[in-house]
């Protein structure tokens, strides 16, 4: 009985040691790997480099926003694809290292210090959503990383709250007030004079569009007759849809996520709201249509990054070739990862150089490169100066309907 | 004199760590990264342990332990940031607030029992969840930005100082009336032990200590959201305190230090890394259905044979 005990023991302390050993060990030897490399110093790491360039992909691969990361991420693999096949940056190969930030802020500065650090990228893409790009800034700007998000709309993601500029910060996608102008700008040229606002409360996202839309229909000489709010995860939305009705609005600007929207649309529509709302490139996904069906989702509209209904030819090459590797539709969050792949390929080649500094200074000089989501150039707080896309629900259908410059 | 042993031992131990790890980074031989994930190991083991002292003391079964960790980010977040205050200043008041925000939720819900007290538990870390979210001087839903003002240093006193503090109070007269509600509640009551005084304090000593973790978590990761302290966070510090072993204080910390390392090494496969780690849980709790370490703590594993050594 003892002996067994014991037994017992002794098991559990071999299991306890070897765990911490083994901890140990697998600190200690990878970091001896790490140090080799940085004691053959920066020289050494910019000869290996004359083979490839890495490109970290810091994103949400799993978690509660893993669509968005993985779409870019997609697009991003897509567009690595073309250059390297097309002989790369002056001949040199683009390796695309990703890493999951689990859709937490803290996964997010994890893997920008091990991008940074372990894999020693040249360039990196930043995570989805704005918070998680925060997350990863001040690493960027401490190992001068240029980092570009491809859709972290937030003000905020490039521009600090005392008006510095996060120097190695940049995005492929506009702002969101940006959004909410365009928004407003679309209902005053449908006549509505009378609109509302029906935001989710839980994210800055739809709280920055709201305020931005609110500003700009003002300005038009509209007014707001009613503003209501949300929070994400709801899904009985119709006590406050019905007091909405009562204020009569001509037009409903709904920014949000799609998962609520889809429900929000619905239960509108079967109250006998059949004015036109309008939302953002939040409302961009096919689970919209399947929450929302088809017949609801008609006379709604919203502003997004690209159609790839859009005639043009570049966007149709563009979805062709993703609908031959991936076998199906792009959205906008592959477009804008594919952009945000040749964005930074070209700041490279203008670089002429995988130097952080110089790519930065690439980057940030970026004028009229003509890419899917739009002809850009980016203005001096690291924002893209870029057109809107409009796009109407038909039949549960996007339809394009108009682009709209800034 | 037992106990005052392994108290000297205990500090000796963490100042041989302290010192050989910070040799280390001073001789350039961790970088950033590794530092990163050793504040993080740091943070994981001070809500474990803190976590450690409720659910495998008492017994009681709390899963809203990132509220308090979130009254602690938040609170001393406003202090460096709004209020300009020194980094250690608000570390405190935010560990101070966090026990103070434990009082008042463990009064009336300490009464509850098991499954209640669960779910009492989760809907307060909600609440304070949802404040953050709709107080627009923290950022709202877009959180608060929060500049890096945290060392290794201080996560690892802030882990020394736990892992005193809670072992210590285990092995008091204190610890010894938390352990036998945990045991038997109708039996502690009735041999005198006035049962919810003893959750009360035991649940506040955990919030202190989750809120110390909050704090150095705030100010480690450039940027804190309301998000970040979901009902998700309060399940993964669960899982240490599960898997470490109900009841065992150091079966928490290692499962912490444990889970950390597999996290952070599973990133380089971003696709299956989820699977992985979900796989790890589940052999860890086939194989070992008690968790890593059982009831046992570290040092009564080299106590062979003895008898009634201090199995806390």
């Amino acid at each position: 009985m003892t002996e067994k005990k014991t037994l017992k023991r002794f098991a559990s302390v071999f299991l306890a040691s070897s765990l911490i050993v083994g901890a140990l060990a697998g600190c200690s030897s990878s970091e001896e790997g790490t140090t080799t490399t940085t004691s053959g110093g920066s020289s050494s790491g910019s000869s290996d480099s004359s083979e490839v360039i890495k490109i970290g992909a810091n994103l949400e691969l799993s978690g509660a926003v893993a669509s968005y990361g993985s779409s870019i991420g997609k697009g991003a693999e897509l567009a690595v694809e073309e250059i390297n096949a097309a002989g790369g940056i002056d001949g040199k190969q683009i390796e695309l290292v990703k890493v999951d930030n689990k859709s937490e802020n803290s996964e997010a500065t994890n893997a920008a210090i091990k991008l940074a650090t372990q894999d020693k990228v040249t360039a990196m893409i930043a995570p989805a959503t704005s918070g998680n790009v925060i997350a990863t800034a001040q690493i960027a700007n401490q190992y001068k990383i240029p980092t570009v998000t491809a859709s972290g709309t937030a003000p905020n993601v490039t521009e600090n709250e005392d008006g510095s500029i996060n120097d190695y910060v940049f995005r492929t996608c506009f702002i969101d007030p940006f959004q909410g102008i365009v928004a407003a700008n679309f209902a005053t040229e449908l006549g509505a004079k009378n609109v509302a606002i029906y935001a989710d409360n839980s994210s800055d996202y739809a709280k920055g569009l709201a305020a931005s839309f609110k500003q700009q229909i003002e300005a038009n000489g509209g007014k707001v007759v009613a503003e209501e709010a949300y929070v994400a995860k709801d899904v009985d939305f119709k006590s406050t849809l019905t007091n909405l009705k009562s204020k009569n609005p001509e037009f409903i600007f709904i920014p949000g996520y799609y998962e609520e929207v889809g429900l929000i649309v619905k239960q509108a529509r079967e109250l006998g709201i059949d004015v036109p709302l309008m939302g953002a490139d939040g409302w961009d996904s096919p689970t919209l249509v399947e929450l929302a069906g088809k017949d609801a989702l008609n006379n709604t509209f919203i502003t997004n990054h690209y159609s790839s209904q859009d005639p043009e030819e570049t966007i149709q090459g563009f979805v062709k070739a993703f609908e031959g590797k991936f076998n199906e539709s792009p959205n906008a969050f592959h477009a804008l990862g594919y952009d945000t792949v040749y964005f930074i390929a070209d700041a490279i080649k203008r670089a002429g150089s995988t130097d952080g500094e110089a790519i930065q200074k690439a980057l940030a000089e970026t004028t009229d490169l003509s890419l899917i989501t739009g002809t850009f150039s980016v203005d001096e707080k690291h924002n893209p100066v870029k057109s809107a896309t409009v796009l109407e629900y038909v039949d549960g259908n996007q339809k394009f309907n108009s682009k709209v410059n800034p | 004199m037992k106990k005052s042993k392994a108290f000297w031992g205990f500090l000796v131990l963490a100042l041989v760590i302290y010192a050989v790890v910070q040799g280390m980074i001073s001789g350039g031989m961790l970088d950033l990264y590794y530092q990163n994930i050793l504040i993080q190991m740091c943070i994981n083991i001070m809500l474990a342990v803190s976590l450690h002292i409720v659910i495998g003391i008492t017994g009681q079964f709390s899963i809203g332990h990132a509220g308090f960790m979130a009254v602690g980010a938040y609170i001393s977040a406003i202090a460096t940031m709004k209020l300009g205050l020194p980094l250690i200043v608000a570390i405190l008041l935010g560990a101070v607030i966090s026990a103070l925000a434990g009082l008042l939720v463990g009064i009336p819900t300490l009464r509850l029992k098991g499954d209640y007290l669960a779910i009492a538990t989760l809907g307060f870390a909600e609440i304070i969840r949802i404040i953050f979210l709709n107080v627009e001087y923290v950022g709202g839903a877009a959180g608060m930005v929060v500049t890096n003002m945290t060392t290794w240093t201080y996560a690892f006193v802030g882990v020394v100082i736990t892992i005193l503090v809670i072992a210590n109070f285990t092995n008091s007269r204190h610890g010894r009336g938390c352990i036998s509600i945990r045991e038997d509640e109708i039996a502690a009551d009735a041999m005198g032990i006035n049962t919810t005084y003893y959750k009360v304090v035991a649940f506040t000593i955990g919030s202190f200590f989750a809120g110390i973790a909050g704090a150095i978590y705030a100010h480690n990761f450039f940027i804190i959201q309301p998000t970040t302290f979901n009902f998700l966070k309060s399940f993964d510090i669960l899982i240490y305190v599960v898997l470490g072993g109900l009841g065992s204080l150091s079966g928490s910390a290692i499962a912490a230090i444990f889970l950390t390392l597999v996290s952070a090494y599973l990133a380089n496969f971003p696709e299956t890394r989820m699977i992985i780690y979900s796989v790890v849980l589940i052999i860890v709790m086939l194989y070992r259905p008690t968790g890593l370490m059982g009831t046992k703590e570290i040092t009564s594993l080299f106590k062979f044979g003895k008898k009634g050594g201090s199995k806390v």
